[in-house]
């Protein structure tokens, strides 16, 4: 492939030390690649590590170990304040939690002008005004919820208006942390159509957490799924849905219902049996397909490819 | 309409509903901000608004009060001494007790024993003290029973004077030492809450916001001065520094700022992994923006109601050193030292002691039903 990369991870790591000895390993060594333009989603199940994975991204976290490239520079390791301003305008992020995202005391217009203001993109307060009712309006706002306050809209016009807050500084690469989880199944569709449609005017890359799989496949061109800390499978999104190899993977396919009541009769769960893998052993992502790629031994790596054929 | 009729409805009716962007999405209640709100469900509480207005009230007779009248605040005459009240307006009304005489039932075996007591008590001016008989007695011990008015300001030919609320056993007007009394005592709450605000905001704020390691020290800091206990602290403060209004208001600040700290540093901790802040951090805003910005306005509603509730403790808490004669000297008066001084004396003249402990009585009964709708108007379920 000769796509152009945006956004390259290596082997990160994000450690939590819990008291003196214990450390949570939230993310232990994932490695990505994520090219520009297109969708990455990442799934997994709860706490598996895919939001740690995402704030380390962006640096609201600092890693314990690896290394991110943004456009072949490293975000991580020490910064000048101008660079990490250039940083932050070239990657933002959409949160999960669309009544906790708003600060309550802020009006719109100043909760999406903050960045504006932060890198000092406008001029003037008229100029500050134009720009933000542009942005409300590319979200599907009305200009005239400027002056109102986060708790009187519903969940998802507040998730616009994070989105807006986003969009403000015109980044390249937006990290969406479940975004559309904390909202009902009718906004659900509004909102990724909304960043679908953001995608293809202002050729934005994402990086979209989710753990609900069929949002995951109607939106990403490529998909990794994690588990434990570590990414598991990474293909092709409708590879990874017609052909699952990682167990992991086939047990999470296995569990999306369908408003299909022969097939649900027929669906069977498989439960994932994290010890078929063994305890010896050297994972590593394998490239089983091409461009299919699989967290197994050498031992599973063979047998995989044997399956393949 | 059954199942068969409903086919046969001709397909042309069915008209798409077409959603305006503009109608859609449009908001129709009043916007206001969280501080209006606030307002709005102060103002509608009357406990609170009546409790406001007394202490305005209070506030402005502290200031003016003492000029209402030509007497000093220090002015001592032992001539006037333990004068009662006396109000040009209440002169005839005998039952407010501020008609300027002092008066009390004395008991003897017969009517004349007991007018002799009367005498005795009130200066043996007798021209000057009515005699009422109660009881005429059947000369038995104390069964004649004798109430007596003694005209003091006439007796001591002082007509022309009034001492609107009495004079103290030195003989200063207890108007102006009570107003100017309520003035140090509201000084001193004002400016010990205002510390208390100052240190425990910044010291809570700081230690939360920074947390890890420097959240670790500071809060064991905190811990050592809390785990003194809080009188041993302000007596040994108020031994070493020179007795005043400076000293008391350090030593209510010494400790007072804890409580504001710890309450500022649990609503820091909450809110500042909230995904707004995060939200900010990834936008760029540096800390200092993030805590003028994000932090303090969201934790002003609980500082402002714990202000309110520090402004009594502290009222109390410098009424109790006077009281115990640790806080203002003399002559110099605080509400504190004004009741000390009409404890002494409250057997035989209680306005020494009655118009002080209403004061402060009312002033911490106020400040608290005031906190009490700070704390409604800023809570949001409290709105309507």
């Amino acid at each position: 492939m000769t796509r152009e990369k945006l956004l390259e991870v290596k082997n990160l790591q994000k450690h939590f030390a819990v008291g003196k000895k214990n450390t949570i390993k939230a993310v232990d060594g994932v490695s990505f690649d994520i090219f520009k333009g297109e969708t990455f989603g990442l799934v997994g199940e709860s706490g598996c590590g895919k939001s740690t994975t995402g704030r380390t991204i962006i640096r609201l976290y600092d890693a314990t170990g690896g290394e991110v490239k943004f456009n072949g520079e490293d975000v991580h390791g020490r910064k000048n304040k101008s660079e990490l301003l250039k940083f932050n305008r070239k990657m933002q992020m959409i949160f999960q939690d669309p009544s906790s995202s708003l600060n309550p005391r802020m009006t719109v217009l100043d909760i999406i002008a903050e960045g504006l203001d932060v890198h000092k993109l406008v001029k003037n307060e008229a100029e500050r005004k134009q720009k933000v009712e542009e942005l409300l309006e590319s979200v599907g706002l009305n200009k005239e919820h400027a002056t109102r306050f986060p708790h009187e809209f519903s969940g998802g016009q507040r998730q616009r208006i994070g989105i807006a807050r986003a969009l403000a500084v015109d980044p390249e690469f937006i990290i969406a942390d479940e975004p559309i989880s904390a909202l009902d199944v009718s906004i659900q569709a509004q909102v990724v159509n909304l960043l679908k449609k953001l995608q293809k005017e202002r050729g934005l890359t994402y990086l979209f957490i989710a753990h609900d799989l069929s949002m995951v496949k109607y939106i990403s061109d490529r998909i990794g799924v994690m588990y434990m800390g570590n990414l598991v499978e990474l293909a092709e999104s409708d590879e990874l849905y017609n052909n699952p190899i990682h167990p992991y993977t086939k047990s999470l396919l296995s569990a999306i219902p369908l408003p299909d009541p022969r097939y649900e009769r027929a669906r069977k769960r498989i439960a994932y049996d994290p010890t078929v893998h063994g305890t010896d052993g050297d994972f590593e992502l394998r490239e089983v397909v091409p461009g299919h790629f699989v967290r197994c031994t050498a031992k599973e790596f063979e047998r995989y490819q044997n399956e393949q054929k | 309409m059954d199942k068969n009729n409903l086919k046969n409805i001709p397909k042309d009716l069915f008209v798409p509903l077409v959603r305006k962007e503009d109608t859609s999405e449009k908001i129709s209640a009043p916007s206001r901000t969280f501080f209006q709100d606030a307002k709005r469900t102060l103002f509608s509480n009357k406990p609170a608004v009546f409790s406001m207005i007394l202490i305005l009230f209070i506030i402005i007779m502290s200031i003016v009060g003492p000029w209402m009248n030509n007497y000093g605040s220090d002015e001592q005459d032992l001539k006037r001494a333990k004068m009662p009240p006396r109000v040009p307006a209440f002169e005839n009304v005998s039952w407010l007790g501020m008609n300027g005489t002092l008066s009390g039932t004395f008991q003897g075996k017969d009517v004349q024993q007991a007018s002799a007591k009367a005498k005795a008590r009130f200066d043996n001016k007798e021209e000057f003290i009515d005699l009422e008989v109660i009881n005429k007695g059947d000369g038995t011990r104390n069964s004649a029973e004798v109430k007596a008015t003694y005209r003091i300001y006439e007796a001591k030919d002082m007509k022309d004077t009034y001492f609107w609320f009495g004079s103290d056993a030195l003989g200063r007007d207890q108007w102006t030492r009570l107003w100017e009394g309520t003035r140090v005592s509201l000084i001193i709450a004002f400016v010990a809450a205002l510390l208390d605000l100052v240190i425990g905001v910044s010291y809570g704020g700081i230690s939360a916001f920074y947390g890890g390691r420097v959240d670790n020290i500071m809060q064991r800091i905190a811990e050592i001065l809390v785990g003194i206990p809080n009188l041993v602290i302000i007596l040994l403060m108020m031994l070493v520094l020179k007795p005043g209004i400076i000293s008391i208001v350090i030593a209510l600040s010494i400790t007072g700022w804890i409580g504001m700290s710890r309450i500022v540093r649990g609503e820091v901790l909450k809110l500042k992994n909230q995904e707004f802040v995060l939200a900010s951090r990834t936008l760029g805003t540096s800390n200092g923006t993030i805590i003028r910005k994000h932090l303090v306005p969201n934790i002003s509603g609980i500082i402002i109601i714990n202000t309110m509730f520090s402004v009594p403790g502290a009222i109390f808490f410098e009424a109790f050193l006077s009281f115990i004669g640790l806080g203002i000297v003399p002559p110099d008066a605080s509400l504190g030292s004004l009741i000390d001084l009409g404890f002494d004396n409250l057997r035989l003249y209680p306005y020494m002691l009655v118009f002080p402990a209403i004061v402060i009585s009312v002033l911490m009964i106020a400040f608290n039903i005031v906190g009490d709708g700070l704390r409604d108007a800023f809570d949001p379920k409290m709105h309507k």
